[in-house]
């Protein structure tokens, strides 16, 4: 029967096609062979994206390590690809993203020779690491010009989930802008989503209808940036350099650069000397940094901001030293005491100068 | 002292009208701008499955659309182009979903799925090298006259030529699937193939006809995201929008002009609640965001009732491959 040799045939097409494009990591042999787990595409412009660069950079400078990795894995996938990638052989895993915590854990019960790096998590073990990199010092000197820089006295924060890093985010940002502009509000909105250009530009367009004459944001694309800079408006970019979709207004940016860590891991686990432990590196050993000024920025506004970030590499220099009032004008951390890094781990509220909600559990 | 207060009542009052009147304006302008990508997509759909073909690749077809629409503005800097290549590809994508689940009538569910992966594996393999490269894009063009109308004048027609060109398309749309004899096929096809056939309609032709149409839309949705909206190349940029257009076709009852409706309402709804967050209140926005999700999930339950079936206008062919009899 005709019928019954067209199925077959056509089922056979839709398979073909999605064997073609499922995501499949690659087999080498003989070397280091080290797998990423993304929760993005690499071609995001964002968190993936600074991720994928530092995977790169790292396997040109470690001798004989060859990476793999897999993109657009979901959350409640994690398990399953990370399971994989361990029992096709691979020595040291990355896992990208907080939602992997526990997938990352589940799995390296499973493969105690195989080491496991989790980005952003706290949950360790003895095959298990964390690392992560104090963004919030570079949200901090990108706060310092956004306070500069206004003139509404009214800033905008596009932000994504409400959970502590974001949150420590908008918090060291505005501790910034206020710390040379008291006036200063910075107001948030929600998306909910790490990534949805189309939401993302129209959280900013909320913040610039109201009034936001620089926006800065916590996403992983560059829509916020461009809804911005087409308004005439100033923006602050995270992740990378977005000057491209910002032009001049594109004031600086938040940037990461993983490099340095993949290295630090790679070297170890080829050399042997590989141990769990909690990396959390910051501006001093240039896992985060600002990126360029725009041409907008006044001289004096630079030096403030040089001499500030050289403060802050040095060690001299501590913006979560106290007194830090939270929203309602409460003194949460009193003079003399800074916000330890636990408190930072789990920071479930805003500091003063910050107009919006933490949504609640 | 009384009489004082209520004033400051009534004045609260007030504040709270002028706030409203600040909002009105920015959302629905909003609403406009982020339902019509979707409401490219949608439209298409409801031609696809208004002849009986349930296409799942919408987000896929979208993506495509989105990329070589971007792709072709970036290398000639003109974004009119770039729509052009957009409905080319996205109708080239839909026609594998075509072969597939017409010719060789494959299940449409697990061909248009197959067919959402690959065009989001394709789009974001050849699309590597446009990640942040600028290109031209489409800007908004303010209508002479009618942007001045009060109200209307901002919402309506202060937007870019991409979402006039719908307010052509929608009426149009309507006309021909309810007024002429190519829609009467189209229904006639999607309702009853058998019936059809016997009266000498094409059924494949009509088919093969809708399912590119639709294709041509999507990929024109994701031309307008591309090159209007969010002027830029990111994989996967259409973030579910696809699947948001299929969704809205139940929620339209396979009519364009109520899709128009629905497409504004999600995204006036998304508007609405971000535009509260700016103002700094809070508003239990989840059962907001949820609502054309709820109305969509309602309708799916009646249409599971046969009269209630029919009376909404679910095309009784739908996802059935059609194979002549005798």
């Amino acid at each position: 029967m005709g019928v019954g040799w067209q199925r077959i045939f056509g089922g056979f097409l839709v398979l073909l096609l999605l064997a073609l494009f499922l995501p499949l990591p690659g087999v080498g042999q003989g070397k280091l062979r080290a797998a990423f787990v993304y929760v993005g595409p690499v071609g995001d412009a964002g968190w993936t994206y600074a991720h994928d660069q530092g995977r790169r950079c790292a396997e040109k400078q470690v001798k004989g390590v060859e990476t793999t990795y897999v993109e657009n894995v979901s959350e409640a996938d994690a398990e399953r690809v990370i399971v994989d990638l361990a029992r096709r052989g691979y020595k040291v895993i990355f896992t990208t993203s907080y939602g992997y915590m526990d997938a990352t854990i589940a799995a390296a019960r499973q493969f105690p020779n195989t080491i496991f790096e989790h980005a952003s998590g706290f949950k360790r073990a003895k095959n298990v690491g964390t690392y992560f990199g104090r963004i919030e010092q570079a949200r901090y000197l990108t706060g310092l010009v956004a306070g500069k820089m206004t003139k509404t006295h009214l800033i905008g924060y596009v932000a994504a989930h409400p959970i502590p890093e974001v949150v420590r985010g908008i918090n060291s940002f505005t501790l910034g802008v206020r710390a040379v502009n008291p006036k200063a509000k910075v107001h948030v909105v929600w998306t909910n989503t790490w990534y949805d250009p189309g939401t993302e530009r129209e959280a900013a367009e909320s913040l610039l209808n109201l009034g936001a004459d620089v926006l800065a944001q916590h996403q992983d694309s560059p829509a916020a940036v461009q809804a911005a800079s087409k308004r005439g408006k100033y923006a602050i970019g995270y992740h990378s350099d977005m000057s491209k979709f910002g032009g001049r207004n594109h004031l600086t940016a938040a940037v990461w650069n993983w490099c340095p860590l993949y290295v630090y891991i790679l070297e170890h686990v080829r050399a042997g000397t590989w141990k769990s432990e909690d990396l959390w590196w910051g501006m001093e050993r240039g896992v985060v940094d600002i990126a360029p000024f725009s041409p907008l920025v006044p001289a004096s506004v630079r030096q403030l901001v040089e001499a500030r970030r050289k403060a802050i590499v040095q060690g001299k220099f501590d913006f979560f030293a106290g007194p830090i009032k939270d929203q309602e004008g409460r003194v949460r951390i009193p003079q003399g005491s800074r916000l330890s890094d636990e408190q930072q781990l789990s920071m479930d509220w805003f500091v003063e100068g910050v107009v919006g909600q933490i949504p609640k559990k | 002292m009384e009489w004082l207060s209520e004033t400051s009542v009534l004045r609260t009052l007030g504040d709270v009208e002028m706030e409203i009147a600040a909002l009105l304006i920015p959302v629905l302008t909003a609403a406009v701008r982020a339902g019509t990508p979707v409401l490219y997509a949608t439209l298409g759909e409801i031609f696809a499955e208004r002849s009986g073909v349930l296409n799942l690749g919408v987000e896929g077809m979208m993506l495509v659309g989105a990329l070589m629409a971007f792709v072709v503005t970036h290398m000639t800097g003109i974004p009119w182009l770039g729509v052009l290549a957009a409905l080319l590809a996205g109708g080239l994508v839909s026609l594998i979903h075509g072969l597939l689940s017409i010719t060789l009538r494959a299940n449409q569910v697990v061909s248009g799925l197959a067919l959402t992966i690959f065009g989001t594996g394709l789009s974001g393999f050849l699309g590597k090298r446009y990640i942040g490269v600028p290109a031209e894009s489409f800007r908004p063009f303010p209508l002479p006259v009618l942007n001045d109308l009060p109200v209307l004048g901002p919402v309506l027609f202060r937007q870019d030529i991409l979402v006039y060109l719908t307010y052509l398309l929608i009426p149009l749309a309507s006309w021909v699937l309810y007024r002429t004899r190519w829609g009467l096929y189209i229904r006639a096809v999607g309702e009853h193939p058998e019936a059809a056939d016997a009266m000498g309609v094409n059924v494949e032709g009509v088919r093969y006809a809708c399912v590119t149409l639709g294709g041509m839309l999507a990929g024109l949705g994701g031309a307008y995201l591309s090159t209007a909206y969010t002027a830029m190349w990111i994989e996967n940029m259409t973030a579910g929008r696809g699947w948001i257009a299929v969704a809205l076709v139940i929620f339209a009852t396979w009519d364009p002009l109520r899709a128009m409706g629905g497409a504004y309402l999600f995204g006036g709804v998304n508007a609405l609640q971000l535009h509260v967050q700016a103002m700094g209140s809070a508003l239990p926005t989840y059962l907001l965001l949820m609502t054309p999700y709820l109305f969509t999930i309602v309708v799916l339950i009646l249409a599971t009732r046969e009269t209630a079936r029919k009376r909404l206008g679910a095309p009784a062919a739908l996802s059935i491959p059609y194979t002549r009899s005798g």
